[in-house]
């Protein structure tokens, strides 16, 4: 229903709320009037060309950590 | 200064744009001529001739023009037919109230094109039509090349265990144009393929006796014309999603379009069908080439009804279509 | 796809591990037993409703959806945003293209709906201004450089969409751009949702929420499922989102009190983005709106607020009312509330394609019958062709029963 692609914020304009980012290796400029205090170095999730979210990275690792863990583990259990 | 319709009445003013804008650029000794046609000598054997129609919008965007795509786009009609691109007649219809310094550029870059092709420009026309009865410009080229060997390419030399090589990245052309056409500028623009491929496909062929069937993907895409030999034949073709090359960039831009780079035009690429035994040098043999680094084998023919299959890297296959509709930069 | 070249070095954990095929396939091996269990527990396949239609894409264009086939069966939700948009609204729309003076400004998914009578395409064609824009600030900017004319966006799309249209109506206000208009048919996701369990007939066992509209709400937008205790997961669009968040809907499905599970951690928090919630609040009011398929809903919709007034294309340009037509036969309505496949269609295939649609489930790349057209038409066939009745068998991820 709608359809976001994670960037990475390369410099951020705060005067204009917009960002420079790169996905995948292109670079566009996009809007940050919604992720205030976005910084350089994080991902977003964009949309419309606008971020709508920023995306927290170690959610991000944690989370396939977690399913790896879960897969060695011997023991048969729920995901946490 | 711009087009007016004067342009384009055969008087002066035409003479005058045929002497300032395209002799200087094409300077052809049988154009030179100005003859009513071109007289060219006849090689003994086959010809092929190819005519297309280019009217693609913007007229410049990152990598090309209208002018290189007119030559590329006829140039490899011709060179994937196993034809030896020779001649080309290149046709202009001008709108009124056309910049005269684009028209220049494009001049230029289409004598440019096919002067790296080794294609001469030998007949050419202008018209001019009112304003808002055009984009601009639309150019017609038509191409005349000598067949060697007529009969070497062909569905119906494709077989069953053949594979199916691409020459390079998916999806550039189609890529750069749209992301003009949407006004989504990427920094460094992500420029298109268009180039003409007559030496480097004359060279293949020399080369590989297992080559069986060539074809430049172009409008509908890698998906659309494999489509079309799997209808011409009967035969199956699987290609792996896992192996399609895409630029990396261009992958990203794809994702924020909303688009798959099957269904995307190439106008620097062609796919070939080859015996299993020359796949891997063929491949090797086509990275060598400028714009081709990223050729690879991507599926196999096999026996079957005529679907073309896209092997996805999770362990689920789709079969594929042709293209419906233009493709547009979705949200959704 | 691969990227042969390697990479910008910038590419991470965020996107492209959760494309990984090996761990994909380690994941479907061991999740596939609890899928089997609860097939087994319920005589039937689980029957899950993804609720976007990027979702739908998703399972399609990865193969996800037949590797799943023989546990789970995928029911699109209404989550494409032309197709649950009401017929009159389709050619409430399309009439801004034949008002002289006019400039149209649309995403692209809305290029080849067809209103009773025509589509913007087809009033391209005759000469009406209709521009495709990929964000809405391009639609502000067509409005500053076409002064003379008046601009009108088609305000399409859920409570992901709309923050980008509320901002441009603040820059439109911000610089005194008078002549920009949004037509706002922007609607909300969990009032369909409500109305979706509430209706006594529906046949779900769960529900995989949208993940990029939990990113604005929140997993908190979900509460009423939970007053419900209705099992549901929010999702990613990856294939490891895939596959895990359907093994952790079939988990909270054997649970007695269910919780919206959030399965989506990178992107979607507890209470979503309240920047972009104030700034809807403060730019729109929710509003009873019409859906195709459900009717009018209540605090469904969101209307231009009191203050951004002068923008509301609906107010300050009205059109007059076009006459409505319903296609004859065309089942878009029962699909979007997942009451009705497309193949059950008389007009699939045959009448509506996507070169010739009818109705906008085959418009919409994401709609459920353009997915069904383009990946599912050939699946029975395909499976046929493998002469294995157990797909995962055939492929080699369980062992066959002793």
């Amino acid at each position: 229903m709608c359809l976001a692609v994670p960037a990475k914020v390369l410099e951020v304009d705060p005067t204009r709320l917009r960002a420079r980012v790169d996905y995948l290796g292109s670079q566009t400029v996009v809007g940050i009037a919604l992720v205030g205090g976005v910084q350089t170095g994080q991902f977003v999730l964009v949309h419309v060309g606008e971020a709508v979210q920023v995306m927290d990275e170690e959610q991000a690792r944690d989370g396939l950590a977690l399913w790896r863990e879960w897969l060695d583990d011997s023991e048969p259990a729920g995901l946490p | 200064m711009r087009i007016m319709l004067s342009h384009g009445d055969g008087g002066s003013l035409t003479h005058e744009l045929v002497a300032q804008v395209f002799r200087p650029v094409f300077g052809d000794e049988l154009l030179e001529e100005q003859g009513d046609a071109a007289v060219v000598p006849s090689p003994s054997g086959h010809l092929a001739i190819s005519t297309d129609s280019f009217v693609v919008q913007p007229l410049e965007f990152p990598g090309g023009d209208i002018g290189t795509l007119a030559v590329a786009g006829t140039v490899n009609d011709l060179a994937v037919s196993g034809a030896v691109p020779e001649y080309l007649s290149v046709a202009f219809v001008l709108e009124e109230g056309l910049e005269m310094a684009l028209l220049r550029r494009i001049a230029a870059s289409l004598a440019r094109t096919a002067a790296a092709a080794g294609v001469r420009v030998v007949a050419g026309d202008t018209k001019v039509v009112e304003r808002g009865k055009g984009d601009g410009i639309y150019v017609t080229t038509t191409g005349v090349g000598r067949v060697p060997e007529p009969g070497r390419l062909g569905f119906h030399r494709i077989q069953p265990g053949d594979h199916v090589v691409v020459s390079g990245g998916l999806a550039e052309h189609a890529v750069a144009v749209l992301c003009e056409r949407a006004g989504i500028r990427f920094d460094p623009p992500l420029r298109s393929d268009c180039r003409p491929l007559n030496r480097m496909i004359q060279d293949l062929l020399a080369q590989f006796r297992g080559v069986r069937f060539l074809r430049d993907p172009t409008r509908g895409g890698v998906a659309t014309t494999l489509k079309e030999v799997t209808l011409g034949t009967g035969l199956d073709i699987q290609i792996e999603e896992g192996r399609l090359p895409v630029r990396p960039e261009v992958g990203g831009a794809l994702e924020l379009l909303g688009m798959e780079p099957w269904y995307l035009a190439n106008e620097g690429k062609v796919l070939i069908v080859v015996a299993p035994e020359e796949a891997g040098d063929v491949t090797a043999f086509l990275r060598e080439y400028p714009g081709q680094e990223l050729a690879a084998e991507i599926g196999r023919v096999s026996a079957g009804h005529g679907d073309l299959w896209l092997k996805t890297p999770y362990g689920g296959r789709r079969s594929l279509g042709m293209l419906s509709g233009a493709p547009l930069p979705r949200i959704c | 796809m691969v990227s042969p070249c390697g990479g910008s070095g910038l590419t991470t954990v965020n996107l492209l591990a959760y494309r990984d095929p090996e761990l994909f396939a380690r994941l479907l091996r061991r999740i596939i037993p609890a899928l089997e269990e609860q097939v087994q527990k319920l005589g039937r396949r689980v029957r899950i409703m993804e609720v976007c239609g990027t979702h739908t894409v998703s399972f399609s264009r990865t193969g996800v959806r037949q590797v799943l086939a023989d546990f789970v069966e995928l029911i699109s939700g209404p989550g494409c945003p032309v197709c649950v948009t009401d017929q009159s609204d389709i050619d409430h729309m399309i009439a801004y293209a034949k008002r002289p003076g006019t400039v149209v400004a649309t995403f692209g998914d809305m290029m080849q709906v067809p209103g009773s009578a025509a589509s913007l395409r087809r009033q391209r064609a005759e000469g009406a201004d209709v521009r495709v824009v990929y964000s809405p600030s391009q639609a502000v900017d067509l409005a500053l450089e076409n002064p003379q004319k008046q601009v009108v966006l088609l305000g399409v799309g859920f409570e992901t969409t709309a923050p980008g249209v509320a901002l441009s109506l603040k820059r439109a206000a911000r610089d005194g751009v008078r002549n920009y208009f949004v037509y706002s048919v922007h609607k909300l996701t969990p009032p369909a949702l409500k109305a979706l369990v509430e209706d006594p007939d529906h046949r779900l066992d769960g529900f995989l929420l949208p993940g990029h509209v939990s990113a604005i709400i929140g997993r908190r937008g979900w509460t009423l499922l939970e007053l419900l205790n209705q099992p549901a997961v929010i999702g990613g669009f990856e294939p490891l989102d895939l596959v895990v968040s359907v093994y952790r809907l079939v988990q909270e499905m054997k649970r007695p009190v269910r919780l919206v599970v959030n399965n989506y951690g990178r992107v979607v928090r507890e209470d979503g983005n309240p920047a972009a919630q104030r700034l809807l609040e403060e730019t729109f009011e929710a509003a009873p709106a019409r859906w195709r398929g459900f009717g009018m809903l209540p605090q469904s919709g969101l209307e231009i607020s009191e203050t951004y007034r002068a923008f509301d294309a609906r107010v300050a340009l009205p059109v007059d009312r076009p006459v409505t037509k319903a296609v004859r036969g065309c089942r878009c309505g029962e699909v979007v509330k997942g009451k009705e496949t497309p193949l059950q269609c008389r007009l699939f295939g045959t009448a509506c394609t996507p070169e010739r649609p009818l109705g906008p489930c085959m418009v919409s790349d994401e709609g459920t019958c353009s997915i069904y057209y383009q990946y599912e038409r050939s699946h029975h066939r395909d499976r046929r062709e493998e002469p294995h009745e157990d797909y995962a068998l055939a492929r080699g991820w369980r062992q066959p029963d002793a």
